[in-house]
């Protein structure tokens, strides 16, 4: 890396060398048998400089040529973005709990042992499913130099313990889902077929939905595959930057619902998510998106912070081009009604478990509209069954308008959403019943 | 570049002294460049190179696998691969057997289009995204235009020994227009299989997407509720790849009885006009190859005909366990995955239904068009039509907002009532996403169809 650093700074103004190394074992199962071990081992190297004023950028993963490297970033930079920034300097980053050595200590048995388990307290429950297990762990390096002085160094450790399963009657498949993720080694496999287990519970008598307006509530998951990735657009600075985003030009003014405040935060000890810097080698912080339903802020890089005359808030990734904003972790601050209450006060309405598709339409608009592939219809208070053939849509800035509650037991799911439920008085279900 | 072809020579020996059942490597180089534009503004160009590889052992049905990037050490990387294979094995291994060919497949194009200069390729994009820009209402713009050459080398234990080689192009442009707090966008999407060409003179079309942006402001969303539903060729054949291709993936059924017994060689799914084709083996297109990542020949398949379901995709293992004749359809997005039953080119073959014909006896119904994607669980599926518009007493009638389709596939096959005449086979910049790998080049196709009772969300 220093090598090529070098040979980068005589041929740009500025140069920073990016290196990400990592190396994965995991354990997979299918039809509810152990079927595949894997390791992947993988470096790789980002070059971005600054010659006259423009960026150059050029990757290599595997076999590095330095020279070619900076011979490709040169000839990119010749039509390169002029850079707004500089790179930044010797950082005191804050302390963030990212790496358990404990991780590696865990043997491909013992990881056998838990997917093993997995698919034993499924199965035991259900004995007729199918399902796909995974039980992952592993390791990665990153490291940053720049021609400021600037330095970054961590590690990270990751495991992970995922299951779904599918249960099929005629041409009826029930689909059922639950991963969870930590940087600590994870051994508790119930409390992740715990929730697959109460899915197949509410599952087992069908019921109808009606085509109208309903009181619905969404569940972590619900959350994630329906409301997630609007938000995630809309708060994304670039987004704004170009005008795109429907809240750009709200920042101080209330959106969203008062019940409903949004972090961005990488801060949180030993979660996948989290960092003591960005792709850039900027500090990490928590960022406060939404406040009490007010727009307070938007997840910034480099780059973009400099055309927007803001500051980076930490939040440059790198998912194969050059650094972009970025979010860490999601984090939906929790309200006081539980799930249980929730239920109780609908009359009639549906409680969301996963939408497919949603986030296929208009997300930068807000839209999202996706077939209820797991949800349940309430009546008078009960959940009565679960739902099929029916579509939930709406719009995000109608829909977290206006929320009947949020809920007080929070989930992480897909190691990107820390979410409770949320429960949202009308929203437009189309349903062949 | 190492000299990836050598490498493997070396290996090929190592390869059959292991005590597997059956053992693979795959090695493979690659360079890539992208372009790319957020509003007016370039906003990211570069270029990329990598090498890597894997090995793939089996025993007693077990598998192990092993990808790295460094390709120092690669006797231990076999190692490791047979170790994990050994642990996770508890059966009986049970390939369908295959030739053992070697075989050199260039990539078939003229021009390598990464050795374009970049300039040239701005050029272009530059032209493009004025266009967008000389629109009314224009909110902001997005252009990815990427390319790429790789040259993969496989081998196995059986004595197959293949380079093959591919080039890739791909274009993706999205206008986006606003008007009182309402967000539009529009899509183009395209690409080939490494002919360049395909992204140039593209100007006609980008002025009319830009234009449905801004139409898409003024017009009505759809009612939510069931329709007639015409179909474009280019939605029709995501239907066809989303909806029921998935289900014709061996590995979803081979394993799982239940779904064996809905997807019967022989059950009737459709009308005697529905034809449904998967095949790599037609050129030109980017699920086209000769080989596929196991050496198994591509060829053409038919997983419907004349309404009744004849076929479904194979690796080697899935064939060999469904004793079934082999496809040519284990892929695998890059050396950092094992290959799996994938789609290819996947097509609905046309009728003799004009369009005109499709839409005469409609009194109220939908026609859709282009896709912004399509996801599928078992049964049911989504997929999101780009562009939407009301058939009003045999009409194209007004503009709507897009619309997203949902159902069940089962009874949406039965439900098409027309297929049209008008064949078409889209090649477009993204991918199919399965088990991690995407997106993996593929194209799809069909003519214009008519589906009854088909779900419609919206308001």
């Amino acid at each position: 890396m220093e090598q090529i650093l070098e040979i980068a700074r005589k041929a740009a103004a500025a140069a920073e060398v990016f290196q990400v190394s990592s190396e994965e074992t995991q354990v997979r199962f299918e039809a509810n048998r152990l079927k595949q071990l894997q390791t992947r081992q993988q470096t790789s190297v980002a070059l971005r400089i600054i010659k006259d004023s423009k960026i150059g950028y050029a990757t290599s993963s595997g076999t590095v040529d330095g020279t070619e490297l900076v011979n490709n970033a040169v000839e990119t930079a010749a039509f390169g973005v002029k850079a707004g920034f500089q790179f930044p300097g010797l950082t005191d980053y804050p302390r963030v709990a990212v790496y358990d050595d404990a991780v590696n200590a865990v043997s491909v048995k013992e990881m056998v042992g838990l997917g093993e388990e997995m698919i034993a307290a499924v199965t035991g429950h259900t004995p007729k499913i199918l399902c796909e297990g995974s039980v992952s762990r592993g390791v990665a390096a990153l490291r940053i130099i720049n021609s400021s002085g600037g330095k970054a160094e961590y590690r990270k450790s990751f495991f992970s313990l995922s299951i779904e399963g599918n249960l099929i009657e005629g041409t009826d498949i029930l689909f059922v889902v639950n991963d969870e993720s930590s940087c600590h080694p994870l051994s508790d496999t119930s409390a992740v077929t715990a929730v697959v287990l109460q899915q197949l519970e509410l599952a087992k008598n069908r019921a109808t939905a009606p085509s109208k307006q309903l009181p619905v509530i969404f569940s972590p998951f619900g959350v994630i595959s329906g409301l997630y990735y609007p938000l995630v657009s809309a708060f994304n600075g670039k987004t704004v930057l170009e005008g795109a985003s429907p809240i750009g030009s709200k920042q101080g003014q209330l959106v969203f619902d008062k019940k409903l405040t949004l972090y961005d935060d990488p801060t949180l000890s030993y979660r996948p998510g989290s960092r003591p810097c960005d792709d850039e080698g900027v500090s990490s912080q928590r960022t406060a998106l939404i406040k009490e339903g007010v727009v307070t802020d938007f997840l910034y890089d480099l780059q973009t912070a400099a055309l927007a005359g803001k500051r980076s808030t930490g939040n440059g990734g790198r998912g194969g081009g050059l650094p972009s904003p970025s979010p860490s972790s999601f984090t939906i601050v929790p309200g006081d009604t539980t799930l249980e209450d929730m239920i109780k006060d609908i009359k009639e309405g549906l409680l969301v478990d996963y939408l497919m598709g949603a986030s296929q339409g208009n997300v930068l608009g807000g839209d999202f509209s996706g077939n209820v592939l797991l949800g349940y219809k309430i009546e008078n208070g009960e959940i009565t069954g679960r739902v099929k053939d029916t579509m939930v849509s709406g719009n995000i800035y109608q829909v977290l308008k206006d929320i009947a509650a949020v809920g007080s037991e929070p989930r992480w799911v897909n190691s990107a959403l820390l979410t409770p439920h949320i429960y949202c008085p009308s929203v437009s279900v189309a349903s062949k019943g | 570049m190492p000299d990836i072809e050598s490498v493997a020579g070396e290996l090929a020996a190592g390869l059959k002294k292991h005590k597997a059942d059956y053992l693979e490597a795959r090695l493979e180089e690659s360079q890539s460049s992208h372009i790319a534009y957020l509003s007016k503004r370039l906003d990211s160009i570069g270029r990329s190179t990598a090498v890597g590889g894997n090995v793939r052992a089996l025993v007693k049905g077990g598998w192990g696998f092993s990808s790295f990037n460094s390709l120092d050490g690669l006797s231990g990387r076999i190692s490791q691969a047979v170790e994990q294979a050994r642990s996770a094995g508890r059966g009986k291994s049970n390939l369908a057997p295959a030739e053992p060919v070697t075989d050199n497949v260039p990539s078939g194009i003229d021009v390598n289009p990464v050795t374009i200069p970049l300039a040239e390729k701005k050029l272009l994009l530059d032209e493009y995204n004025d266009i967008i820009w000389s629109t009314p209402q224009i909110q902001t713009s997005n252009i990815r235009y990427g390319d790429g050459r790789r040259k993969v080398v496989f081998l196995n234990s059986e004595g197959i020994f293949i380079v093959q080689e591919r080039a890739d192009v791909s274009l993706v442009i999205v206008a986006v227009t606003a008007k009182d707090g309402q967000v539009q966008q529009a899509f183009l999407s395209t690409g080939s299989r490494g002919d360049f060409n395909v992204v140039r003179d593209l100007h006609d079309k980008v002025k009319a997407k830009a234009n449905h942006a801004v139409e898409a402001l003024s017009a009505p969303q759809a009612k939510g509720g069931e329709y007639t539903v015409v179909v474009d060729p280019i939605l029709a054949g995501v239907f066809a790849h989303e909806a029921f291709g998935h289900l014709s993936e061996a590995d979803f059924v081979y394993e799982n009885e239940k779904l064996r017994e809905i997807m019967t060689l022989g059950k009737q799914f459709g009308g005697k006009h529905l034809n449904i084709v998967d095949s790599a083996a037609l050129p030109g297109h980017r699920g086209s190859y000769k080989y596929d990542d196991e050496g198994t020949p591509s060829a053409k398949n038919y997983l419907i005909k004349e309404g009744k379901l004849v076929g479904r995709l194979h690796s080697r293992e899935t064939a060999a366990k469904m004793n079934e004749p082999l496809t040519g359809n284990a892929r695998a997005l890059h050396y950092g995955y094992a290959p799996i039953v994938r789609m290819t080119n996947t097509y609905i073959e046309p009728g003799d239904v004009s369009f005109e014909d499709m839409i005469a006896d409609i009194k109220e119904g939908i026609y859709a068009r282009e896709c912004f994607g399509g996801t599928t669980a078992m049964e049911m599926f989504t997929f999101s039509a780009e562009e939407a518009f009301m058939i009003r007493n045999g009409k194209i009638a007004e503009t709507l907002r897009p619309v997203v389709l949902t159902g069940n596939v089962f009874n949406t096959l039965a439900n098409i009532d027309a297929i049209g005449n008008d064949l078409l086979i889209h090649d477009s910049a993204g991918g199919c996403g399965k088990g991690g790998q995407m997106p993996l080049p593929i194209s799809t196709g069909s003519p214009h169809i008519r589906i009854q009772k088909c779900l419609i969300g919206g308001s």
